[in-house]
């Protein structure tokens, strides 16, 4: 039987790996937006475990949710990648520091 | 009666008022000719009043008038007062002022024919004489200060009248920082008075003398002098500027460097002298300070014997009179120091006309040559001018003090009074005057022979249009040269012998102190004076100093250029004028320049531009260019310190501190 520290240790994990892929990541665009779906699915096995433990349905209806919005937000998150690509030629995170001051 | 007088004494001081503010604003419009008969019309009514002021309180005995005009001030228990102060001191001198100033308008008239600023200096000339009347005729100290400044700041924009020359605006710098020094001294006085009478009136501070008598004034640690002598010292180093007494006298050659009407006017006649009038005016106040009156005659005698002896080295004939005027000025502060202010104002008076006259002939003679003041290319000027020679010739004698002379009289009256004072320091100042007498011979007539006599060494071009000046020069001087022949004689019964004499209380002497009436016992009489000078050796001093200045400078020429290479480090010390000049100029200009750049560097430079003022911007660009290091624009830079803030948020709440 997988307890439940097992399950949110492995989520822990994997929240550390996307923040590591959103800080340490300086070339792919794309990494990032992996990194940030790798958070969230951290987030959506968090959510599952608790809700199989506590024997709550609630914590799955909410990974509906969030899957949901995170594929619309993959989507468009990709579609602005295409145009800042067809704008700047490039994809480089050290390129786009349009924010600097 | 007393209002009447009053009323009198105001027009005098403001009718040369009116003819400044016309001349001055109006000047360009009403054009020259107007200005000036303006200007002089105005000081010559202001002349005949003073005339009448003269003979009603002097001649007919009115009693002193002390009048408050408006109050200006009143604060608490002090309260100020414009008020003027008519008796027979100030009457007396407000005769002599407007005299002169009527003589040198007209004179003006000839001598800045063809300058530019014509309506100016009539402006200037005319602000000056309501200054000097306004100084003359206070009643309280204040007003004294107001009239003290204002001839100050005339005197200052005359010496530079001709602002284009370097030297006149040099000269009229030093004039007015010179007088600076004095007036801190003057100032305190009247702190120091106003501390210890609470008013400022001559009246009050004069009747309550003696309360303060006892009092003493804490000046440093450990000193505390009498109140009475730190007030006196204290007013006489303000007479002191004024009146070029050593060693704050280098300003008064200088002052040459202005127009000749006001060389005669204002550094010869009035303002020079309003130093000697002010010592006067406070008589019952230095009576009672020994030792001031030590200062004043020890000053004094310095002054007339050793500015005397610069007056023989010169060769511009401007500086040597204004040396001249140095040493007069030294004889009477010896007078005032030996308490005989009679005597003091007496030679005020006959020196104002023979200086006055001095300075006007000389003037005439500068006009005549173009400008050229340097004697040694002068000489034998007599048959072309010969009223200005004659004049000049007056002039000389006067201030010789030969008999029958306006100047012997006040001068021997000098000499004598010295002789029978006791105060500490009057046989050092008989030394100094009685040498002086023979000095002063030695140079005028040296400037004398020189102008008038012996080879000529005239500018080929200027003897083309040499002639003698014009009618209007030439009135002023005759003008002047009857009282520097006649002044004397007649004044000095009633001035110094009389009972009461001409200036009756105005002057407080002790008894102790009264040399003026020990002198009377043996005075027989104006005419008798003369015919015993003859006797007395300080008259033979005299014409043995102008046989000498005749002997030098017209027989043995070579003499005196063998005499100047035997000592030649005496005459050096004397070209250099003692080195008063030169310390002035490395200890105080040099010095107050190198403090002022230090501070300009240190101060300026670097603390309020360096630290404040780029310091501040500078340090807010560094700042910036710090701080804008932390907007990157990398989104993994933001996600990290976003990450680092949640944990640190996140931590504090879990372990709650």
């Amino acid at each position: 039987m997988i307890s439940l520290s097992q399950y949110l240790i492995v989520a822990a994990l994997l929240f550390g790996i996307g923040m590591a892929g959103i800080i340490i990541n300086r070339k792919n665009i794309i990494i990032l937006l992996m990194s940030i779906e790798l958070i969230l699915l951290a987030v959506n096995t968090n959510f599952i475990a608790f809700s199989y433990f506590l024997d709550n349905v609630v914590g799955q209806i909410f990974v509906f949710f969030i899957l949901t919005v995170a594929a619309a937000e993959a989507a468009i998150g990709l579609a602005i990648m295409v145009v800042l690509f067809r704008k700047r030629g490039t994809l480089e995170v050290q390129d786009l520091d349009l924010l600097k001051g | 009666m007393e209002n009447n007088l009053l009323s009198i004494a105001l027009i005098i001081i403001a009718l040369p008022l009116t003819g400044a503010i016309i001349a001055g604003l109006f000047g360009k419009l009403i054009g020259r000719s107007a200005t000036h008969t303006v200007t002089i019309s105005l000081v010559g009514i202001s002349f005949l009043l003073a005339c009448y002021l003269f003979k009603l309180i002097v001649l007919d005995g009115q009693p002193a008038v002390d009048g408050i005009v408006y109050q200006w001030i009143q604060s608490g228990s002090f309260s100020l007062n414009i008020g003027l102060l008519v008796d027979r001191l100030s009457a007396t001198l407000v005769f002599v002022v407007t005299f002169v100033s009527l003589m040198v308008h007209i004179y003006t008239i000839g001598y800045m024919a063809d300058d530019p600023g014509y309506q100016r200096f009539f402006s200037y000339v005319s602000l000056f004489t309501f200054a000097m009347l306004t100084l003359v005729l206070a009643n309280n100290f204040l007003l004294l200060f107001f009239g003290w400044e204002g001839v100050g700041l005339v005197s200052y924009l005359l010496i530079g009248f001709w602002f284009k020359r370097e030297a006149a605006v040099f000269g009229s710098l030093k004039a007015f920082l010179v007088n600076r020094i004095g007036d801190i001294g003057f100032v305190l006085a009247i702190a120091a008075i106003l501390m210890l009478f609470g008013q400022l009136d001559y009246a009050h501070v004069f009747n309550n003398v003696n309360s303060i008598l006892d009092k003493t004034i804490h000046v440093f640690p450990g000193v505390t002098p009498p109140a009475i002598t730190v007030i006196c010292v204290l007013l006489f180093i303000g007479a002191m500027a004024k009146s070029a007494q050593v060693p704050l006298h280098v300003w008064l050659p200088e002052s040459m460097e202005g127009p000749t009407p006001i060389s005669a006017l204002i550094h010869a006649a009035t303002m020079v002298t309003a130093g000697i009038y002010m010592v006067a005016r406070m008589s019952p106040l230095f009576e009672y300070s020994e030792v001031t009156l030590s200062l004043v005659i020890a000053i004094g005698a310095t002054t007339c014997f050793f500015m005397g002896l610069l007056a023989v080295f010169h060769h511009d004939i401007k500086r040597v009179i204004a040396y001249s005027t140095l040493s007069q000025l030294g004889y009477m502060t010896v007078a005032l120091g030996a308490s005989a202010y009679d005597a003091a104002i007496f030679h005020l008076l006959t020196h104002a006309f023979f200086k006055a006259l001095l300075f006007l002939a000389a003037g005439s003679v500068i006009i005549a040559l173009h400008h050229e003041q340097d004697m040694r290319k002068m000489g034998g000027l007599a048959s072309y001018m010969p009223i200005t020679y004659l004049t000049f010739g007056i002039g000389a004698l006067a201030l010789a003090a030969i008999p029958p002379f306006a100047g012997f009289y006040s001068k021997d009256a000098i000499i004598e009074a010295v002789k029978l004072s006791s105060i500490p320091g009057a046989g050092y100042a008989y030394f100094c005057v009685v040498a002086g007498a023979f000095i002063t011979p030695l140079y005028i007539f040296r400037a004398f022979f020189l102008t008038f006599h012996g080879e000529e060494h005239l500018d080929p071009e200027a003897k083309k249009h040499l002639q003698e000046s014009p009618w209007v020069v030439l009135i002023p001087l005759i003008a002047l040269a009857v009282p520097s022949i006649i002044a004397g004689g007649i004044l000095i019964g009633p001035m110094l012998f009389s009972d009461p004499k001409l200036l009756g209380d105005s002057i407080f002497v002790l008894p102790q102190h009264d040399v003026l009436t020990k002198l009377a016992v043996d005075y027989q009489g104006a005419t008798a004076m003369a015919v015993h000078a003859s006797h007395t050796w300080t008259f033979w001093l005299a014409i043995s100093g102008i046989v000498a200045a005749w002997m030098f400078n017209m027989r043995f020429t070579d003499f005196a250029e063998k005499l100047k290479q035997r000592f030649s480090w005496v005459y050096k010390i004397m070209v250099s004028k003692y080195g008063f000049d030169d310390f002035n100029q490395i200890v105080f200009v040099r010095g107050t320049r190198r403090i002022g750049s230090f501070f300009y560097k240190v101060s300026d430079l670097m603390m309020i531009d360096g630290i404040f003022v780029n310091g501040s911007g500078r340090l807010i660009v560094w700042f910036s260019q710090v701080s804008k290091r932390v907007q990157s624009g990398y989104l993994y830079q933001y996600a990290l310190v976003m990450i680092a803030g949640l944990l640190f948020f996140l931590g504090w709440l879990l372990l709650g501190f």
